[in-house]
C-alpha cells in the first residue's frame, strides 16, 4: 500500500486554481446550457490609462437588462492581486464570476508556488480564462474583460486588452471595453499625451466615461442625486489602491464644470 | 508462497511511531508564540527559499517539522482545499479548525493503513478578531489544541520547556521573536543566527490577508537589542 497518493508532481496545471476546482468540485462548474439565453443583466464601459508611474483603471456603474437599468452602483474593477486590477464588461454574472476565479487563481499560485506569477503570465491566464467561456460567448453571454498592472520586475505599467473569444493585445497607452467602449476611446485619443502625471490621467478617464455616457444608453454618468460615481483603482509601484469616493466626486465636479457650455 | 510472520497490530502501531519519531527528531524546531496582535513562527531554517512555515488562507497558517517532501504535499493540498472551500460558500467558512481535521483525518488513515506513516509533525494556526487558535498535529493523526506557545520538532521537549519559562500573556512582536529566538536557542545548546531563522507569522492588524513574512534583516535588527 502506498502512502496517501497526492497529486502527479509534474502536473502542470498543479498550481492552477481552476484545474483544481474543475477536479475536486466539478459541479461548482456546471451550468452550461444550450437553447437561447435567458434575461441577463449587462455591465458596459471600462477603460485603463497609463500614466508616467502607473495605471489608472476605471468603470462606469451602471447595469442594464434590456432598457432596464437594473443596478446604479455595481462594480466592474476588481483588485486582481496587489499589484494588478481586473475590469470587466458584458454579460454581468459571468463577468464578475470570471473576476473571482481570476482573482483566487492568483492568490493560489502565489500561495502554492511561494512567489506570484509574472505580469505576462496572469495577463496569459485571464486569456485561458476568457477562451474557456467561449461556448457561452456564442451564445450570447460575452465577456471582456480589461487587465491591468504594475510590472515589478520591469517597472513599468503594462494594459492588456480582450476579445470575446480570447484574444489577448496589449495597449501601451490606454484601452477600453464595453458598449460605451467606443466613444470613451474617442475621448482619451483626444486627450492622452505622453507623460501625463497620475491626476492628470485620473481625469482624462473620468472625461472619457463622462463621453461613453453622453453617447451610449447602457452607461451611467455621475449619479449627484445618489451620490454614486465612478469606480477608480490606480495602481503604482506601491500596489493598487481605490480612490475614495469624496475625492472621485470632486474630481468628477471639477470635469464636468470644465465642459460646461 | 512465502509467509509473513505474525505482528501483533500493538507492536506493527509502536513500530510506525518509532519510525516516525525517529525522523522527526532528526529535523530542526519550530516555535509559535502568541503575541497581542496575532502568533509569530519562528523556525531554524537555512534555507531562505524552502519554506517551514506558509500561509494557507487569509487567517490561517501553516507550519510543519519533519520530511520536507511529505509536509510540502500536505501543505499544497491544503491551500486547495482552503481555496476551493472559500470559492464554493465565503472566505469565512474557511476555519483552521476544518483544516485542522483534514489533516487529522489525512496523517491518522496514512498511519494505520500505508507501510510508511508521515514523518512530519504539523502546526495549523488561525488568527481571530480577539483569539488565535493553534491546532498541533502529529504523525499518527492525534490533534491537540494549544494555548500561548507550543513547540515542535527535533528538540521539541527542551524548547517547549524554555518557552514555558519565557513566555508571558502581553508580548509585542518582536519580544515574541525574543522569547522564541531564545527558547530555539537555549532548547539547543547554541545561539542562533538571524540569518538561519525562518519567521513569519498571522497579524490581525492586517488586510485581507493576515499572512506576513519578516525578512533576514527585519529579523536582525529586532533580535540586536535583545542579544547582549
Amino acid at each position: 500500500m502506498t502512502q496517501a497518493a497526492g497529486p502527479d508532481p509534474f502536473d502542470a496545471t498543479g498550481a492552477s486554481f481552476s484545474a483544481t476546482l474543475r477536479a475536486t468540485a466539478p459541479e461548482a462548474l456546471e451550468g452550461r446550457f444550450q437553447g437561447p439565453v435567458p434575461d441577463h443583466v449587462d455591465g458596459t464601459t471600462v477603460l485603463a490609462v497609463t500614466y508616467d508611474g502607473g495605471v489608472v483603471m476605471a468603470g462606469d456603474r451602471r447595469a442594464t437588462a434590456g432598457n432596464v437599468i437594473s443596478k446604479r452602483d455595481m462594480r466592474k474593477v476588481f483588485p486582481a492581486d496587489a499589484w494588478s486590477a481586473v475590469a470587466v464588461s458584458g454579460a454581468a454574472g459571468p463577468s464578475m464570476e470570471l473576476a473571482k476565479v481570476f482573482a483566487t487563481e492568483l492568490e493560489h499560485y502565489e500561495k502554492v508556488e511561494g512567489s506570484p506569477l509574472s505580469l505576462e503570465g496572469k495577463a496569459n491566464k485571464l486569456a485561458q480564462m476568457v477562451r474557456a467561456n467561449l461556448p457561452m460567448a456564442m451564445q450570447g453571454l460575452v465577456v471582456v474583460p480589461l487587465f491591468a498592472g504594475y510590472d515589478l520586475r520591469e517597472h513599468a505599467s503594462r494594459i492588456y486588452e480582450y476579445d470575446g473569444v480570447g484574444g489577448r493585445y496589449e495597449e501601451r497607452r490606454f484601452a477600453t471595453t464595453g458598449s460605451g467602449g467606443r466613444d470613451a476611446r474617442g475621448s482619451l485619443k483626444a486627450r492622452y499625451v505622453d507623460g501625463l502625471e497620475a491626476d492628470e490621467a485620473i481625469d482624462v478617464a473620468i472625461h472619457a466615461l463622462w463621453d461613453a455616457a453622453d453617447e451610449d444608453a447602457a452607461t451611467g454618468g455621475p449619479d449627484v442625486v445618489r451620490g454614486i460615481f465612478p469606480l477608480v483603482a490606480v495602481i503604482d509601484r506601491d500596489g493598487y489602491r481605490e480612490l475614495d469616493g469624496e475625492l472621485v466626486a470632486d474630481r468628477v465636479d471639477a470635469v464636468v464644470s470644465s465642459r460646461r457650455l | 508462497m512465502s509467509m509473513m510472520p505474525y505482528v501483533s497490530p500493538e507492536q506493527l502501531m509502536k513500530d510506525r511511531a518509532d519510525y516516525a519519531r525517529k525522523g522527526i527528531s532528526r529535523g530542526k524546531s519550530v516555535a509559535a508564540v502568541r503575541y497581542r496582535e496575532g502568533l509569530l513562527f519562528v523556525a531554524e531554517n537555512p534555507s531562505a527559499t524552502l519554506h517551514k512555515v506558509s500561509e494557507i488562507y487569509d487567517r490561517i497558517a501553516f507550519a510543519a517539522v519533519g520530511k520536507y517532501n511529505e509536509f510540502e504535499l500536505l501543505r499544497r493540498q491544503g491551500i486547495r482545499l482552503a481555496d476551493v472551500t472559500g470559492y464554493q460558500y465565503a472566505r469565512e467558512d474557511v476555519t483552521g479548525r476544518s483544516l485542522a481535521n483534514a489533516y487529522a483525518t489525512a496523517l491518522g488513515s496514512a498511519f494505520t493503513e500505508s507501510q510508511k506513516p508521515f514523518e512530519v509533525e504539523l502546526l495549523v494556526a488561525e488568527v481571530t478578531d480577539d483569539d488565535v487558535e493553534v491546532y498541533h498535529i502529529l504523525y499518527d493523526g492525534s490533534i491537540a489544541d494549544e494555548e500561548g506557545y507550543v513547540a515542535i520538532g527535533g528538540s521539541a521537549e527542551a524548547v517547549q520547556s524554555e518557552l514555558a519559562e519565557r513566555y508571558d500573556d502581553d508580548l509585542d512582536r518582536d519580544g515574541a521573536l525574543g522569547v522564541a529566538h531564545a527558547a530555539l536557542s537555549d532548547g539547543d545548546g547554541r545561539s542562533l543566527e538571524a540569518a538561519n531563522l525562518e519567521v513569519a507569522g498571522l497579524d490581525r492588524t492586517r488586510g485581507r490577508r493576515k499572512f506576513f513574512r519578516m525578512a533576514t534583516d527585519e529579523v536582525a535588527a529586532a533580535l540586536e537589542p535583545l542579544t547582549p
